[in-house]
């Protein structure tokens, strides 16, 4: 019975996740606002960046405000393989995703003696270490100026005309994204990570080789933050020092802690809400950053364990499973496994 | 050597500025232990504060700073109440979302107030620069200097031999066992993100009238190096917070004279990864007994 429950269930999940991926996919036919359509990518764009820190911050619990960088490295590795040695996207972008994962392991290379706010500190450091050297290594980055003039993809013949194909291209980005996340998280490796994030030291006491397990998360992250900054190059066919600051590093990390730490669905809700937050706000034009900071406060407020988050709904579910096994007290549990106070 | 004076001069001055903010995130972190990232916005508050009065009611240099910084410390104490200690009991990483919410909401209300353009800081303070050999020392940096030592020498004071001090101490120690004791710990919570605020106005000010330019992200830089400060010192050590300032002044002021200018600031982050990887806890940092 509980099989077939269980069964049920996944299918269910299934089924939903599969019609959800077919009306994503066929938003561009009713949709032909381009504005509209950019956001989508915009959007796609941050999903892939807090699913990579969700990785390393969420599961791994290392917490990293320096993200940036690895989408900066990305960009303009890809940006320079397609200006200089007119590479096609198709492989300028995976070459810098494994150029970027270089850097990602010499960032998990600290955490084998920090941890907590001074690994924080070093990963900021990196971030500005890596905006600094975009912004003064003229002779390959030109500076400030930032690189244009990225040419648009080509398939063959097929020439990335209208935002349409770049909407595909992330769509198909995030898929793979999110299919290798659950793979991971849901594979020993992922548990390995979620022991290291709840106490180290009893993680290497059973056996994990911990930095091992930080590094490859960190490596993992950084390739798909990677392949992020590269499409992005593509997308706007421009890339600066600009767009890859310390303020960029913490707004990917709020979207995966509001979203709920070390939660798949969680990352994508604080991508798509800390995404659309500040178009919706729009119209209120120079007072919407003003909105957004005491909105941001006003959210934590009430929402301190994110939108999604896994370790509430862990504890729920053991909740409930307590009261259905009559091993604690029914009337203290709500159907959806809260405790509920005095009863 | 100088050139290695000057830029020594030049990177004490700075760095003691840097050691005034970075007390206030090291203060907090010590009580808190959280990252106080709206620190360097209400440095950039303060120093627009001090600005107005100084240019709208024709303060003298002086009573604004110091009325400046009372302000600024009240507005510290407010936005505690409003932003922090509504999540004290969440995740640490919940509240610093909190305080990037407040950040964010401090620049753009001073973006609103007083337009994105860099202000001048118009002071009077004149005076002839003490010359030793052919190291200049101008008057706005002996004052910077004075400042910022007299401010510290006064905290050192106040937390080393006041009962306040004792109790923020206490505070900073073991939260629980403080109000154990007896201690109020929201008031203490309260003054610490005063003195905090009032410091970095301080700071804030003595920096807008250095460079002569107050905008609205100034407190970004500022605070990110102060914080920097902080950690390399050793974050939540009040004389961490001192040493650290004062070396990462010296540090990036030697290094953009004798290597580049444009990677000033790299120096900087690269020095801090590199003492943090052979002293994880900073230079006066406490070490934490590891406990499963």
């Amino acid at each position: 019975m509980e099989h077939l429950a269980r069964f049920t269930l996944n299918y269910r999940n299934k089924a939903v996740s599969l019609v959800f991926m077919i009306l994503l996919a066929l938003i561009p036919l009713f949709i032909a606002n381009d504005y509209y359509i950019h956001v989508l990518i915009t959007l796609g764009l941050f999903i892939i960046l807090s699913l990579s820190l969700n990785l390393v911050s969420g599961y791994t619990g290392q917490l990293s405000i320096g993200h940036a960088a690895f989408y900066g490295i990305g960009a303009y590795v890809t940006a320079l393989l397609m200006l200089k040695l007119n590479l096609s996207f198709l492989v300028a972008i995976p070459i810098g995703g494994l150029v970027t994962a270089f850097f990602g392991l010499l960032l998990g290379l600290p955490t084998m003696r920090l941890a907590g706010d001074y690994l924080a500190i070093v990963t900021l450091g990196f971030g500005e270490i890596v905006r600094l050297v975009l912004l003064n290594w003229d002779k390959v980055t030109r500076g400030p100026m930032g690189l244009p003039g990225i040419p648009a993809p080509e398939l063959g013949s097929y020439v990335f005309m209208s935002k349409i194909p770049y909407y595909y291209t992330v769509f198909i980005i995030v898929l793979i994204t999110v299919a290798t996340m659950r793979r991971i998280v849901n594979s020993g490796f992922g548990l390995s990570l979620i022991a290291i994030s709840q106490d180290e030291l009893a993680a290497e006491a059973v056996g994990i080789n911990t930095l091992r397990c930080k590094i490859i998360s960190f490596i993992i992250s950084a390739f798909f933050a990677g392949i992020a900054g590269g499409f992005f190059a593509v997308y706007i066919s421009f890339v600066s020092p600009d767009s890859f600051t310390f303020m960029d590093s913490i707004m990917v990390l709020e979207m995966v802690v509001l979203g709920g730490l070390a939660s798949i669905p969680g990352s994508i809700i604080g991508a798509v809400v800390l995404g659309l937050i500040p178009e919706i706000l729009r119209f209120m034009a120079e007072y919407r950053m003003l909105i957004f900071g005491a909105l941001m406060v006003v959210i934590v407020i009430f929402k301190p364990d994110g939108f999604w988050s896994a370790k509430k709904r862990m504890r729920n579910a053991i909740m409930k499973d307590l009261a259905a096994r009559k091993m604690i007290d029914t009337k203290t549990v709500s159907p959806r496994g809260e405790y509920i106070e005095g009863a | 050597m100088d050139v290695f004076f000057q830029q020594l001069v030049n990177g004490l001055t700075v760095g003691s500025l840097y050691a005034l903010i970075a007390l206030g995130y090291t203060m907090v972190y010590g009580i808190l232990k959280i990252i106080n990232f709206a620190h360097g916005d209400i440095l950039m508050i303060g120093t627009f504060i001090g600005l107005v009065l100084v240019m709208n009611f024709h303060l003298a240099f002086v009573p604004a700073l110091l009325l400046a910084m009372f302000i600024t410390a009240l507005m510290g104490i407010l936005v505690e109440r409003l932003a922090y200690r509504p999540v004290r009991a969440a995740d640490k990483l919940i509240a610093l979302l909190s305080a990037l919410g407040v950040s964010i909401f401090l620049v753009n209300f001073a973006q609103l107030v007083w337009g994105t353009e860099t202000h001048p800081f118009p002071v009077n303070i004149s005076g002839e620069p003490i010359i030793l050999g052919e190291v200049h020392i101008g008057t706005l940096q002996i004052w910077a200097l004075g400042v910022s030592l007299l401010l510290m020498v006064g905290l050192h004071f106040f937390v080393n031999h006041t009962k306040m001090g004792v109790a923020m101490r206490a505070t900073s120690f073991n939260v629980d066992y403080a109000r154990l004791m007896g201690i109020n710990v929201d008031n203490i919570i309260s003054i610490t993100f005063a003195i905090g605020s009032a410091l970095a106005a301080a700071a804030g000010i003595l920096i807008g009238v250095y460079y002569d330019a107050v905008y609205p992200v100034m407190g970004y830089s500022a605070g990110l190096k102060a914080f920097t400060a902080a950690v390399l010192g050793g974050i939540g050590s009040i004389p961490g917070a001192m040493l650290g300032g004062l070396l990462l002044g010296v540090l990036e002021n030697e290094g953009a004279a004798y290597l580049s200018s444009g990677y000033k600031d790299a120096i900087a982050f690269a020095l801090l990864i590199i003492i943090l990887l052979i002293k994880p806890t900073g230079l006066m940092g406490r070490r934490e007994q590891q406990k499963v």
